[in-house]
């Protein structure tokens, strides 16, 4: 293999498995030895200036950096950090941050920005073009800020004033709001001249099963799970039924069926027809459902709505069964069985959504492509009319919060460069830095004893009391002491392992003290031979090999960044200082750097 | 913060026919200097009884006092160990064997432990074949104390203080081939490839087996002019050939050209497989091993490798004819039979 370029910024980023996982790429490392250290607000900005709702994520977020935690690799049975809850820790234990938002400068740049849709992709554009001069106007049909994470994440998962108070960092920088107002023309919107218009309107439509018999008579007690939701958050829906059922099997299924409980379902079940464990929800989200006494039937596909008297009593599924071919391709096959008949007094639709470009006129320059979704460049976020963007939901389809924001950093990037009359493919690299942690001999900046507990559990509020109020947030969060134990769990990956070859001289030394055998001297070979024969079996392939140059004895140092735990161990029994451990801080670039 | 040992280890570590992972063969995390040769030759010994299966609680370790004699602490936790006075960890070894014959005896000890105050035991437990791995942590100074020359140091060696030795160095293989030793080696801690089958063929072989591991003190004695330094090893080694140990399971695989490897059973039933350099070269010719260490000092050359071997020896327990069982496995009878066997065998003596 080729020495590995440790220059390009992505190879030690990768490293970082949580961070790289992350879509907006937040330093977790890093935000995680705030934690330890006490310092609340400090974690808090880290987050804030990378994921702009670190309140709203510590709670919500789908969390794609845990199922990459390192700790879950390093023995078979170790989970990763609780990153997304310990994110919560420093939202709760802040102090006022008014203070450390970026200065907004009265004196505007001339430019104006359109953004329709107030969910969390518009908001990001906002909060990084607002700090430049801009002038944004913000478009949305909700009474207030928020979007989706407003409308769709119930109360007890997300305190209304958590989110208030993280989209109003952003609005008070001085968004013009246009709220309750439905944008049905975008060709108006573009006559209103515009320097550029973002679009983040999210994918407001919640698929329905209109051929399904008895869906219209039943239609008085069949609800689509978002725009329920949605109902429900702005108090317009109080109640439903004692008898539930929730089609779906994803995160808007879990909303609903627990929304259910907190409105009188008193039997709320959810049906869905994949596997149990195929489902898209996250586990977790399915364990608080299964908590608050909520079955799951898996494999159960919808026949028909039962209707009795013209009113719905209950629905009747077809049993199957997931036969996967070859490809791992999956169809599901019916059993034979006799349809299973589920009695119950409303049912709540959560079963997709898709996007609504209706508003959209087809003749002015905005190309649509493949099922409807319009042409967008993945990295620049522009469309085909040039000074139009998209981002969030509306860009690729249903995602998540955290890419709304990685998405909206990026299309605010391309505005700027937009209007200042650049190349918006013409984008700067992110920023790095890389610094010694070394103190003394066996002294670095960071805590390499970590500690060996096994994840902490969050606290959850009392079930009884719960499931009475829509308003009571069912986790209540770690408090300092348990974030402090369940931080000190990080590996600290950031703390890279750096090797110098030219001041190595083949002792062994750091071989020789790996607690995890990572690194090993061996004859260069092809990636796949030397995996063979390294120290210890090399079996994951997502994970690189850091091979150094060739040394003096023809050999080549090789790490397998693998199971690499960080402990400095090895640059602690350097002789020579050819190991040293440097903390890599990698930031996404964001509008108006450099 | 200093000298962490985490408790992760690599979650797929391969396991051996007894069960365990590298990891049951560990000790205590090193304090030797960082880079100390030592540390390699103890993860050496980690790697070779963990791939012969050993069960660490028959080992016995045992040294003397210095850098090498401490790093009994730092292999084979579960095992048995003795750090005894200096120089004196022969007479120790030779007693724990004579008690308990079943046990493995992994004695380690340094250039000075062996080379000066520890001579005289040295060259006794060599000739009486004792049972056990004799391995000298060779590197030419006494680090402990700062670093002075010691007795294996060569002639115009330059040690950190930069003041060449003027003194013959003591060669303890050429001392162990001369004294009757039955398996005599040489090393160098910077070679793991070598070092490791050369101590599974030591741990095999029943009788006295001598490894001089060369392991450079990286704080007093890696220094350009030094003889003991990592550069200096690695430049001059010259080795009689690649050993490879064959376990007593497995069959010999590697196929050499005829005429340049020899196959050698040892005595529990493994073998050794040595693929030759010089075609001249007979481990088991104990001339031909002097004259090739002699060769390679003649132009400056450090002979690592299998140097010599007999594997049909009769060690100490053979040469006294002792009993098979360990005392403690005899009963109080048999260890003590009383005044009448006592009367019966001064009778016959008279």
């Amino acid at each position: 293999m080729k020495p590995t370029d440790i220059k390009d910024p992505e190879y030690f980023h990768k490293v970082v498995d949580c961070q790289y996982a992350c879509p907006a790429h937040t330093p977790v490392p890093e935000y995680i030895r705030l934690i330890v250290a006490g310092r609340y607000t400090d974690a808090y900005m880290v987050n804030w200036e990378s994921n702009v709702f670190p309140g709203v994520l510590g709670r919500t977020c789908d969390r794609p950096c845990e199922p990459a935690c390192r700790r879950g690799r390093v023995a078979n049975d170790e989970e990763p950090v609780a990153i997304c809850r310990l994110k919560r820790v420093a939202a709760d234990n802040k102090d006022d941050i008014t203070e450390r938002l970026p200065p907004i400068p009265k004196e505007k740049n001339g430019k104006r920005i359109a953004l329709i849709g107030g969910g969390p992709a518009s908001l990001t554009v906002a909060r990084d073009l607002m700090p430049l001069g801009y002038e944004c106007v913000l478009y949305d049909d909700q009474e207030r800020g928020g979007g989706m994470m407003r409308s769709q994440i119930p109360a007890f998962r997300l305190p209304e004033k958590v989110l208030s108070e993280e989209v109003n960092y952003i609005l008070d920088m001085g968004v013009e709001c246009h709220f309750g107002t439905w944008i049905s023309s975008m060709k108006e919107m573009l006559d209103k001249n515009f320097d550029a218009v973002f679009v983040g309107t999210g994918a407001p439509r919640g698929r329905d099963l209109p051929d399904l018999p008895g869906r219209k008579e039943a239609d008085d007690n069949v609800h689509i799970g978002i725009e329920w939701l949605a109902s429900v958050a702005f108090e317009h829906t109080a109640k439903i039924g004692k008898k539930v059922i929730v089609l779906g099997g994803g995160n808007t299924a879990m909303d609903c069926c627990r929304t259910a409980r907190r409105l009188g379902g008193e039997e709320v079940r959810v049906v869905v027809r994949s596997p149990f464990a195929d489902m898209k929800a996250s586990p977790w989200e399915k364990d608080d459902a299964i908590a608050e006494d909520i079955p799951i039937l898996d494999n159960h596909v919808p026949q028909s709505f039962e209707i009795e008297n013209g009113k719905l009593k209950g629905m009747t599924f077809e049993k199957v069964e997931a036969v996967y071919d070859e490809n791992g391709k999956r169809s599901l096959v019916p059993t034979g069985e006799e349809p299973v008949f589920i009695e119950c007094d409303d049912v709540l639709m959560a079963i997709g959504q898709e996007n609504s470009f209706t508003w959209i006129e087809q003749d002015i320059g905005i190309e649509f492509g493949k099922w409807d979704m319009p042409e967008v460049n993945p990295v620049t976020f522009q469309s085909s009319l040039p000074h139009v963007f998209f981002g969030g939901d509306a860009a690729f389809g249903p995602e998540n919060i955290i890419t709304a924001v990685a998405q909206g950093h990026q299309a605010a990037v391309s505005i700027d460069l937009f209007c200042n009359g650049e190349d918006v493919k013409n984008r700067l690299a992110p920023g790095v830095t890389i610094m010694s942690q070394k103190m003394g001999v066996h002294e670095w900046v960071y805590d390499n004893d970590i500690s060996d507990d096994d994840r902490y559990a969050v606290p959850h509020a009392d079930k009884a009391t719960a499931l009475k109020n829509m308003k009571i947030e069912v986790e209540l969060g770690f408090d300092q002491d348990q974030a402090y134990k369940e931080a000190m769990r990080c590996l600290n990956c950031d703390a890279q392992t750096v090797f110098a070859d030219e001041k190595c001289i083949e002792c062994d030394a750091c071989v020789d003290v790996c607690p995890t055998d990572c690194i090993t001297f061996t004859d260069n070979a092809e990636e796949a031979d030397l995996r063979q024969t390294l120290s210890a079996p090399s079996n994951n392939n997502e994970q690189d090999l850091y091979v150094s140059g060739t040394l003096p004895t023809q050999r080549v140092m090789v790490k397998d960044e693998d199971i690499c735990l960080h402990c400095g161990l090895c640059a602690e029994r350097c002789p020579t200082a050819a190991w040293d451990m440097k903390k890599f801080l990698y930031e996404v670039t964001k509008a108006g750097r450099g | 913060m200093s000298y962490i040992n985490p408790s992760f280890r690599h979650p797929n570590l391969p396991v051996n026919d007894i069960g365990c992972t590298k990891t049951d063969y560990e000790g205590a995390i090193s304090t030797l200097c960082a880079g100390c040769g030592h540390d390699s030759i103890s993860a050496a010994v980690v790697q070779a009884c963990f791939e012969m299966s050993i069960e660490p609680h028959r080992v016995a370790k045992l040294s003397g006092i210095g850098c090498s004699s401490k790093t009994p602490a730092y292999f084979l936790n579960q095992s048995h160990g003795f750090n005894s006075v200096h120089g004196r960890m022969p007479s120790v070894a030779t007693g724990a064997n004579m008690a308990n014959r079943d046990m493995i005896y992994i004695g380690v000890s340094g250039d000075g432990d062996t080379a000066s105050i520890g001579m005289g035991q040295f060259v006794h437990v060599a000739r009486r074949n004792l049972n056990m791995l004799y391995m000298v942590e060779n590197n030419g100074c006494y680090g402990l104390t700062k670093g002075q020359d010691s007795a294996t140091a060569d002639i115009g060696s330059k040690a950190k203080g930069g003041v060449e030795n003027v003194y013959a160095p003591i060669d303890l293989v050429n001392v162990a081939l001369e004294l009757g030793a039955t398996f005599v080696a040489r090393s160098f801690s910077g070679d793991k490839k070598q070092l490791v089958p050369l101590i599974q063929a030591a741990l095999s072989h029943q009788g006295f087996a001598f490894i001089d591991v060369v392991s450079p003190c990286v704080t007093f004695n890696n220094n350009p002019g030094s003889t003991k330094a990592y550069d200096y090893v690695r430049e001059h080694a010259e080795i009689t050939g690649s050993v490879d140990f064959v376990p007593k399971k497995d069959e010999i695989t590697a196929d050499y050209e005829p005429g340049t490897s020899t196959n050698i059973t040892l005595h529990d039933g493994s073998a050794l497989q040595l693929h030759k350099l010089a075609k001249d070269f007979d481990p088991q010719d104990r001339r031909a091993a002097t004259r090739a260490l002699e060769n390679a000092k003649d132009h400056g050359g450090i002979l690592t490798g299998l140097i010599y071997i007999d594997p049909d020896t009769k060690d100490l327990h053979n040469i006294l004819g002792t009993t098979e069982t360990p005392l403690r496995d005899l009963d109080q009878d048999t260890l003590c039979p009383g005044n009448d066997a006592l009367a019966a065998i001064n009778e016959s003596l008279r």
